[in-house]
């Protein structure tokens, strides 16, 4: 470790990791506004549930060099084709974990909120949403750390936030950005996981704190969740 | 000559499939290094995944270790083990084997778990030894987790090894990795073809291996879309 690079280097440092909180932030926003829609339209349509689920299940599928590589026709080596890649990867997270909390919401308390008075839409966003948010956040949470990994990879088509220390560190064979990049990189993750950890937690003020939660209190018994 | 003709030209042309820079080769090493990577990965995983899941112990362990594992960009596995193991086939090895050794411990720690109490009681009370109710009634009973734990660490092992061209090893990530440098995107998208291709073969050749091996009653167990992203059991990751 060289400490005084990275003394020399506090502004590259700083510009990396912003551009990595940005690559990320955006992609698990589009992410959301492509999911929802989705996840709800496979919900309101059964038929629809498969095809929307294998297609994003197949993309997640594609190592990320090759995603990118598959859109660079189209995109080039550009901060879109980074944007689209990373997207592309939060679809089958977000979309299952949406349907699968909104399918634990219980049937009677569905019928409840319908009897009295709810329409479909406040039924959604006043009672089925707020029960399904632990789910929903743990599918966020996993979407997050999932994506500040990949960002390090789109280093590779010249962009990459803390990847471009870490491909740095790899093409001039000097260990310091490399190292910087990677412990910075892991740190993000744990920040992001432990933040919406916590999120998850508040949002659960009926004490059933979430997946992490109930399946402690069961020593582990299944991987589902808000069943 | 246009984009996608290249792309023709690059896929019907026999230099591009043989010889030793060939994607008959590449694959070849793909499938070679993926495969050598998950199999040791199993042997170190699976014993003492099913171990601790047998006993109960080290759960914190067991199921904090995948979430772990996706903290740490695969990316920067690979390029720390170049930094320690130098650059060819071992960091890449190194780096693949450890990616895929904390989802199977999860998912067969989790899956071990997941039998129901009773059925483990029953086991013990008609007289099974311990062992006996492991290996006669525990396993089968987990082994949709615990083979859908080596399916997910398989597939993010051929997605990864993608990622060791970046090292200077070869596998099908070669023609990305040159093609980029080269600035040959016929090259990249070639590349990135057969890469795709290669891992949703993977993906659903153990998927068919999978309902192969788990006895028809227990498969429901594993309808993987009604499962929800939890960080707890070895969710599968992209590499």
């Amino acid at each position: 470790m060289r400490w005084d690079w990275v003394t020399t280097h506090l502004d590259d440092i700083g510009s990396a990791t912003r551009e990595h909180v940005v690559f990320t932030v955006v992609a698990t926003l589009i992410g959301l506004a492509i999911s929802f829609p989705l996840a709800l339209a496979a919900r309101r349509w059964r038929w629809l549930a498969t095809p929307v689920l294998s297609t994003t299940g197949i993309l997640y599928t594609i190592p990320s060099l090759a995603l990118f590589g598959l859109l660079t026709p189209w995109t080039g080596l550009s901060r879109t084709t980074a944007i689209i890649g990373l997207v592309t990867y939060t679809l089958l997270i977000l979309i299952r974990n949406i349907v699968t909390g909104l399918d634990g919401v219980a049937p009677e308390v569905r019928e409840a909120a319908t009897a009295m008075g709810f329409g479909p839409l406040r039924r959604l966003l006043r009672i089925e949403l707020p029960l399904a948010a632990p789910v929903i956040v743990a599918g966020v949470r996993i979407a997050v750390v999932t994506t500040i990994g990949l960002v390090t990879v789109t280093a590779y088509i010249g962009q990459g936030g803390l990847g471009r220390l870490i491909l740095d560190g790899l093409t001039r064979d000097f260990r310091t950005p490399l190292v910087v990049g990677s412990v910075l990189s892991v740190a993000l993750a744990v920040l992001a996981d432990v933040g919406l950890a916590a999120l998850q937690r508040r949002l659960t003020p009926w004490g059933d704190h979430g997946v992490r939660a109930t399946q402690a209190d069961h020593g582990v018994r299944a991987t589902q969740a808000g069943g | 000559m246009s984009f996608w003709s290249g792309v023709w030209d690059w896929f019907t042309s026999a230099s591009s499939w043989e010889g030793n820079a060939g994607a008959i080769h590449r694959l070849g090493e793909h499938v070679a290094m993926s495969g050598a990577s998950v199999l040791v990965a199993a042997a170190i995983a699976l014993p003492l995944g099913i171990w601790l899941g047998h006993t109960g112990r080290g759960g914190t362990i067991a199921i904090n270790a995948s979430n772990v594992g996706r903290a740490i960009p695969s990316f920067a596995i690979l390029v720390i083990a170049a930094q320690l193991w130098g650059i060819g086939w071992k960091p890449a090895f190194i780096a693949l084997v450890s990616l895929a050794v904390p989802p199977m411990v999860t998912n067969a720690y989790v899956g071990l778990r997941e039998v129901d109490a009773d059925v483990r009681e029953s086991a013990r009370g008609m007289g099974m030894t311990g062992a006996q109710s492991l290996w006669r009634v525990e396993l089968p009973v987990a082994l949709p987790v615990v083979l859908a734990g080596v399916r997910t660490a398989a597939v993010q092992v051929v997605a990864t090894a993608t990622l060791a061209a970046l090292v200077a090893w070869g596998g099908l990530g070669r023609f990305i990795v040159d093609g980029t440098a080269q600035r040959d995107f016929v090259q990249v998208f070639a590349g990135a073809v057969l890469v795709a291709a290669l891992a949703i073969v993977t993906e659903l050749a153990l998927a068919g291996l999978q309902r192969l091996i788990v006895p028809a009653p227990l498969r429901r167990r594993d309808k993987e879309r009604d499962k929800p992203f939890t960080g707890l059991a070895a969710d599968p990751q992209p590499g």
